[in-house]
């Protein structure tokens, strides 16, 4: 009896600690022997998803640590949604990774604010002085110092089915007006114009900017939003009204504002769509991933987006840098952590586009790579681009981006009037 | 001699409140304190990242004054509604389960399943079927001659009701269980002996097995009406609360706010009357449902 009774006592006290000791987190994880020290590096490129891109970061680790023996690096690998709480979470409780991934500008604000990441301008005017294609770098710079090096660079355009269009005796169009025909001809014969999944709204986002870059040239956008300009301009309120023109003539498939961009594209992919307008990370789907059949690959082509009235100007861009690496400021191997993702940005730059098709942000020479045709074409037009305009919710801070994306479902759902459609970005930046 | 052991270590103090510790320290830690932080939180104007900023109850004032919040509330109220009148189908489906009808053991397992598939697992096998052009149900209505059935999640009149039926779906076989295993509990000699007096299958649900679980159907009552004004998973998965809002939910929407918006001060305020408002309606559900005497077999 005495026996069973401790024995339950005994239990129970386990099971105590063992609760407590499971609540308790493990800090110093990194308490390794002296000399040999832990760069953690969390990414957001698992596996299953991003096989190419996990493999690249994979070499490069692997060189760093064999070039530097007594720097080992930790990983952590989460994919895109949980990467971005993760980030948050930790943030918060001041535990970052040493390096980590970011995006450009609103998304970084308040981590800068917070002084969670490290200036890196000694890298910038040192070893990777001139490396990066203007205006990516300049992205993730916040009163005048940079805390994130980007890696990629994405402009958008409109994909489509060759296949498709000479079925329909069909050419890719130049001005708006012909991009209409485009649309009422395949419309007539039972044919999908354009996938658009505005469930994600940034989607939506990309055809509304645009038509505001092609009616009011490649700043007015921008201003708009640094409040050098406004959003009730006529350029702006005109974008929307086009914007709805397109969908009264259901140039869209049907449903668009309840599906995904990865619905949408599937049925691009599956060729129930004749166009898509995405950005150059969709890439390898249309010229180096096995996974598509040959035959798809070889039928997809792209087209700039068009003019409007004669407007515009086709060599300007919707587009920007996608994520960028960051040092945390209170790292305790900050030097080593900013040797690293030097050498990263260094290495990544050829990799990412001969093995993974990633357009990098860095500069390479397209000439002496052995690269699909589509790619030589995207480099060049990157080479000739007049302008890039960043992604407007990656311009706006987050909650004006929020009302932004909000907007563009309800005005592609034609739930709000192109001048409800102004009033409600007015309303929300003056707030700021 | 199990017996005699259980009530000696139920009869000393100490070990009581050892037994109790662990799962008090839990909930105290993990559950408590979070909350007292969140109503905290609420009061402050804070991105989640930076310094936090004292603003008293500005927080809590705008949300009361949110359009978007009050369609979140209503949206979350139209679920519980409808969660609380589901209860009546499945009670029915229990009823006919529980009178010895063949096949009643499949019939249960199958509408068990939902409740095995994860949350992300139905939003992924519903989108399917929702899909305006390529979807199972829009297949079916085209081929049974409707001509433009409606993009479901997409158009904002619809989308609410259309996200409705997987939540419903969802948990039909939870509560089925719960009232299958309370019917089974009633003692087979009460339905004998109401048979023996003449009366039909129709009365002896109404008037004896109804009667009888109660108890059990009240509990299921307050368990839909709160699990539905907190409900999040799948809207976030199907819609995200759009197009613009108009699946949007409370908890969706307190997630937006935190999480997107980067407003974790109002977003903490939105989650602190999310739990005022479901307290409320937990304190009144349990009044109107309240009887004074508990049913003995």
């Amino acid at each position: 009896m005495k026996n069973k009774k401790a024995i339950t006592i005994l239990f129970t006290i386990l099971v105590s600690v063992l609760l407590l000791a499971a609540c308790s987190g493990s800090d110093d994880a990194d308490s390794s022997s002296g000399d040999e020290k832990t760069i953690e590096f969390m990414h957001l490129w698992p596996e299953g998803s991003s096989a190419q891109h996990n493999k690249i970061v994979s070499e490069i680790i692997s060189d760093f640590e064999s070039e530097h023996e007594d720097v080992k690096i930790e990983l952590e690998v989460l994919s895109n949604e949980q990467y971005k709480d993760k980030l948050k979470v930790l943030s918060t409780s001041n535990e970052l990774p040493d390096v980590g991934m970011t995006w450009a500008a609103g998304f970084l604000e308040p981590y800068v604010d917070g002084e969670m990441f490290a200036p890196l301008d000694d890298l910038l005017e040192g070893d990777l002085n001139d490396s990066f294609v203007s205006g990516t770098a300049e992205a993730y710079a916040i009163d005048g110092s940079t805390y994130g090096l980007p890696l990629e660079l994405n402009i958008a355009t409109v994909f489509y089915n060759k296949a498709i269009f000479d079925e329909y005796g069909l050419e890719a169009p130049e001005t708006l007006e012909e991009l209409e025909n485009v649309v009422t001809t395949l419309k007539d014969n039972g044919v999908a114009p354009i996938a658009l999944g505005n469930k994600d709204r940034w989607t939506g986002s990309l055809w509304y900017m645009y038509l505001a870059d092609r009616i009011g040239g490649g700043d007015v956008l921008t201003n708009a939003i640094n409040r050098s300009g406004s959003f009730e301009g006529p350029a702006l309120v005109s974008a929307a009204e086009e914007v709805q023109n397109l969908v009264d003539m259901d140039a869209f498939v049907q449903g668009f504002n309840g599906l995904s961009d990865e619905e949408a594209k599937s049925m691009f992919m599956n060729e129930q769509a004749a166009m898509y307008l995405i950005a150059t990370w969709d890439l390898p789907n249309y010229t180096t991933n096995e996974d598509v059949p040959q035959e798809f690959r070889d039928s997809v082509e792209y087209f700039n987006f068009p003019t409007v009235d004669g407007q515009g100007d086709m060599d300007s861009f919707v587009g920007g840098p996608g994520v960028g690496l960051f040092v945390a400021e209170d790292s305790d191997v900050k030097e080593e952590a900013k040797e690293f993702v030097s050498y990263f940005v260094q290495q990544w730059g050829e990799k990412s586009v001969t093995e993974a098709g990633v357009i990098p942000a860095t500069k390479v020479d397209a000439e002496s790579l052995d690269l699909p045709q589509m790619y030589v074409d995207v480099l060049d037009d990157l080479n000739q681009a007049s302008n890039i305009t960043l992604f407007a919710d990656v311009q706006m801070s987050a909650d004006v981006a929020q009302v932004h994306l909000d907007m563009i479902q309800a005005l592609f759902g034609n739930e709000v009037s192109p001048e409800e459609f102004a009033e409600k970005h007015e309303e929300a930046l003056s707030a700021e | 001699m199990g017996l005699n052991v259980m009530n000696k270590v139920m009869s000393n103090k100490w070990i009581i409140a050892l037994y109790v510790l662990p799962a008090l320290l839990l909930i105290g830690v993990l559950i408590f304190i979070p909350l007292i932080l969140t109503g905290y939180y609420g009061l402050m104007e804070w991105d989640g990242i930076g310094a936090m900023e004292y603003i008293g109850l500005e927080n809590y004032i705008n949300a009361i004054q949110d359009a978007k919040f009050w369609d979140s509330a209503l949206h979350s109220f139209l679920l519980a509604l409808f969660s609380t009148l589901s209860l009546i189908v499945y009670l029915a489906i229990s009823l006919i389960l529980a009178s010895k009808i063949k096949g009643a053991d499949l019939l249960r397992k199958i509408y068990l399943i939902p409740m095995l598939l994860s949350s992300v697992a139905i939003a992924q096998l519903w989108i399917k079927v929702f899909n305006p052009t390529n979807g199972m149900l829009n297949s079916f209505l085209v081929a049974i001659g409707f001509e433009n059935p409606p993009a479901w999640l997409a158009e904002p009149s619809v989308v609410l009701y259309a996200i409705f039926i997987p939540i419903l779906w969802q948990y039909a076989g939870f509560y089925i269980l719960i009232y299958y295993a309370a019917l089974k509990n009633i003692p087979e000699s009460l339905v004998e002996a109401a048979k023996i007096d003449g009366a039909t299958p129709l009365q002896i649900a109404l008037k004896i097995k109804m009667p009888l679980i109660m108890g059990v159907i009240k509990v299921t009552v307050v368990l839909a009406v709160v699990g539905s004004l907190k409900y999040f998973d799948l809207i976030y998965v199907m819609t995200g609360g759009g197009p613009n809002g108009a699946s949007e939910v409370m908890a969706s929407y307190m997630y937006k706010l935190a999480f997107s918006s980067n407003d974790f001060g109002y977003g903490s305020a939105i989650g602190f009357l999310l739990l005022i408002i479901t307290l409320i309606v937990t304190v009144i559900v349990r009044k109107a449902t309240a009887t004074k005497e508990e049913i003995q077999y």
